[in-house]
């Protein structure tokens, strides 16, 4: 009960960290059921409809229900803190965008028992994914449910965009932020641009499959290609919401373990700006096969190729940090520096994907599937890897097992390029994606066999994480305050676990690196910004996950609502909408209640302070 | 205690009501966040209107649907209730919560005014012209995009309700203050989308 009504940032990490954690498991399975299938040509372990069914809902829950989640996971527990805050800006939204995430993972994840998952590919293009392609309910899960968490997703980026702006501590300038903030900052900027318009999108293909509309129906006047255009002007700039905090955590993970400042800290502000203006101008690289014409093609091309420059400037400040600093390599390290050159190998073969022409041979082939890999896996989920094993001990108070963490990151990280390495190779020699199996005797045969070996020992790397997080947990909480003892941002000047209040005085930040400033100037703790006083708290509330109950159930009643019933109670509730109307009437009336009745919060004093 | 709560305690209010608390001053910021996360929205659906509004299907087209008379005074009923808020927070603004209470029901009153024509001219579009939303991709689209309008301005209108009602058991404060002030905020930026509907759906069809 206490989970679900709390409105503390650092339990929704842990809850985003679970849930995500959960919906990681399960996309990653489905990653394993697809390998299986491939492990040999013409295998009969899975049909095609099932196979078209798996890549769909690996796509989509490894990218909107896996990392996202985990990526806001370490978001509300790091942010908060690295900024000098006792909380987000709005706590009751932030409870809200969990728990809307949480449903809308579910009702996607519903339909695997409720007559067949979405089948029309992560991407849902149409005509594929209109109702006389695709026939069961399987897009009706898959609009309805991103869109519910969809929504989650853009209020938790509001909410950090404004903690960000006007809760910083006195004397945290914008320029003295910690580079982990700066790329939370700058994603939520582009979550807030770019998720409306995918939300726009849903709604359309909603309204083709269950109102007859006609947007993506040629048929009727629609145009399949504009599908495309909204779908990756949202789907590109959601790369860069991906991996931008994965560089923010190497930013943090890389100088911490060197013992130095971030090379070139100015230089990688702006290198992170421009990479997500760059990420809004280049979606129709997506789309070079579908009839552009040469002229965008071309201005696609560049533009893509752009974005290895700020990229670029990044790797290098990354290495240059690691130059002459005193290294160390715990597992948090390993990830981080095991991170820099398998990205850039994601970013090459990403400059080479750019080159239209060149792109008319790579498309659909396995050379994409490799790319977005190298990127997402070797860069965001190693990314990820870091920072889980980096805070850590800030989220929960107890260290992680080193020995167990270098097996992890041993075996994730040589099943991963197994994995992913020879499917370059497979792509180049024609292979081609999404197709449920291939004919003996092209020179697949091995390379996909050794690809399913990967996977398989990726997967053995995530067990022994598990494993490692279990038992760690039933280890006593005595982490220290600054466990890596080089720690050089605000969050290591407060116990771990943090206290409620995060910070019984806002510090005062006296330059980049708060902390670290303080300790080479021989000071052992900050300095407070404000005497001791009352800190006001606010409480606890079921409403957010109320509303969110109602939006799930009035997600279902929407899609069910032109089906037959045999029974005709279920045909009545359903279509007339009785079913939608009663999760609207749960969702609004808790906003209402909300709305009547205030949130005085409560106030922890001074003396309870100084009790602890 | 702050200042802030010090004047609301004893009645007086600070100068900007709305930006005198940290939460007062978030919302509003992050409110200011959220319009521009909605002009997106809207954008895209002006893409998908613009892409796809001479797609009729060998339905009516925009010219023989339109009739600029009824368009027009519903942007003009509109566009007024924009001002009748600007009163709202004017009043606000001079502590006069009466004035305020008054303004904000005048603008509920024009919102409905608007939406009442709204409903009006699509039930004329589907009984007698036979276009909806299934005709075709223009027809999609414009009931999309409309709708989703009328949808704002509806949802807009239950929201300024329940402000004032606030407004009676509460009183004028520092927290119900922004509420208002917000709540004012988005009526603005609805009419400004209206205000591009009229452009792009309705002057374009009749004359582009």
């Amino acid at each position: 009960m206490d989970w679900i009504t709390t409105v503390d940032h650092k339990k929704i990490a842990v809850l985003y960290l679970w849930a995500g954690g959960l919906f990681f498991g399960i996309g990653g399975f489905e990653a394993l059921l697809i390998r299986w299938q491939l492990i040999k040509p013409m295998n009969n372990f899975l049909d095609a409809q099932t196979f078209n069914e798996l890549i769909t809902m690996h796509g989509t829950t490894m990218i909107f229900l896996g990392v996202m989640p985990i990526i806001f996971a370490l978001m509300n527990a790091v942010i908060p803190l690295q900024i000098g805050a006792r909380d987000v800006a709005f706590p009751f939204l932030n409870a809200l965008g969990f728990w809307t995430f949480l449903f809308g993972g579910l009702l996607l994840n519903l339909s695997w028992v409720m007559g067949g998952a979405p089948d029309a590919g992560w991407t849902a293009y149409t005509p594929l994914s209109s109702t006389t392609y695709s026939t069961t309910h399987g897009v009706d899960f898959y609009t309805i449910g991103l869109q519910i968490a969809g929504l989650g997703t853009l209020i938790g980026g509001i909410n950090f965009l404004a903690t960000i702006i006007t809760m910083r501590a006195p004397g945290m300038s914008f320029m003295r932020m910690p580079m982990f903030a700066w790329t939370t900052f700058i994603t939520s900027a582009i979550i807030l641009f770019a998720f409306p318009a995918i939300t726009v999108g849903l709604v359309l293909l909603t309204f083709d499959r269950i109102l007859g509309a006609n947007f993506f129906v040629v048929g009727g006047g629609g145009s399949p290609v504009l599908w495309q255009h909204i779908f990756w002007i949202f789907g590109h700039p959601e790369v860069y919401i991906l991996i931008l905090p994965a560089f923010g955590i190497i930013s943090e993970v890389i100088p911490t373990f060197s013992r130095k400042r971030l090379f070139g800290y100015s230089s990688m502000v702006f290198a992170t700006i421009l990479i997500a203006f760059l990420g809004f101008m280049v979606w129709a690289h997506h789309m070079f096969t579908t009839g552009l014409g040469p002229v965008a093609n071309a201005l696609f091309s560049v533009s893509t190729m752009l974005i290895a420059v700020p990229t670029g400037i990044k790797i290098f400040n990354w290495l240059f940090t690691m130059w002459g600093g005193q290294v160390r390599f715990p597992t948090a390290n390993l990830f981080a520096v095991g991170f820099i050159p398998t990205f850039t190998m994601g970013g090459v073969t990403g400059v080479m994907l750019a080159s239209a022409p060149a792109d008319f041979q790579f498309h659909d082939t396995y050379f994409v599937v490799a790319h977005f890999h190298y990127v997402i896996v070797g860069g965001l989920v190693l990314g990820l890897f870091a920072g889980l094993h980096y805070w850590w001990p800030k989220m929960f108070g107890r260290m992680l097992s080193e020995r167990l963490g270098k097996w992890t990151f041993w075996t994730f990280i040589l099943g991963f390029h197994l994995t992913f390495f020879l499917q370059h190779f497979l792509g180049l020699m024609g292979m081609q994606r999404r197709v449920f199996t291939y004919l003996p005797n092209q020179q697949f045969d091995l390379l996909n066999l050794v690809s399913t070996i990967g996977a398989g020992l990726m997967g053995v790397g995530m067990i022994i994480f598990l494993v490692n997080i279990y038992l760690t947990s039933r280890r006593p909480a005595d982490a220290a305050a600054d466990p890596w003892e080089d720690g050089r941002t605000l969050e290591w000047t407060i116990p771990s676990p943090p206290p409620e209040y995060n910070f019984k005085q806002t510090p005062l930040v006296r330059g980049i690196d708060a902390f670290w400033k303080e300790k080479t100037a021989g000071h052992k703790a900050m300095t407070p910004a404000e005497p001791v006083g009352s800190i006001h708290m606010p409480s606890a509330t079921i409403l957010p996950f109320l509303m969110s109950v109602g939006i799930f159930i009035a997600g279902l009643g929407f899609m069910f609502s032109r089906d037959e019933f045999r029974s005709p109670l279920t045909g009545f509730l359903f279509n007339n909408y009785v079913v939608t109307a009663i999760g609207l009437l749960i969702t609004f009336g808790s906003m209402l209640a909300r709305s009547l009745f205030d949130d005085q919060g409560w106030h922890i004093e001074p003396e309870e302070l100084e009790g602890r | 205690m702050t200042t802030a709560q010090a004047e609301a305690a004893d009645g007086t209010l600070p100068h900007e009501p709305e930006k005198a608390t940290l939460e007062g001053r978030n919302k509003v910021l992050a409110f200011w966040l959220f319009l521009g996360g909605e002009a997106v929205l809207f954008g895209t659906l002006f893409a998908t209107f613009l892409a796809l509004r001479n797609q009729t299907n060998e339905g009516p087209t925009a010219d023989e649907l339109f009739h600029l008379p009824l368009v027009a005074a519903a942007t003009f009923i509109l566009l007024l209730s924009s001002l009748t808020s600007v009163f709202a927070i004017q009043a606000m603004h001079g502590n006069r919560p009466a004035v305020l209470r008054l303004w904000l029901i005048v603008t509920v009153v024009l919102g409905l005014g608007f939406l009442g024509l709204e409903i009006y001219e699509f039930s004329v579009y589907v009984r007698h012209e036979a276009f909806g939303m299934t005709t075709s991709a223009f027809s999609s689209a414009f009931y999309t995009l409309v709708g989703f309008h009328g949808a704002h301005v509806a949802f807009g209108v239950v929201w300024i309700l329940i402000l004032i009602g606030q407004l009676s058991y509460k009183g004028l404060t520092v927290v119900t203050a922004p509420k208002i002030y917000v709540s004012a905020m988005y009526w603005h930026f609805i009419d400004v989308v209206w205000v591009f509907i009229f452009t792009v759906v309705y002057l374009l069809g009749k004359v582009g």
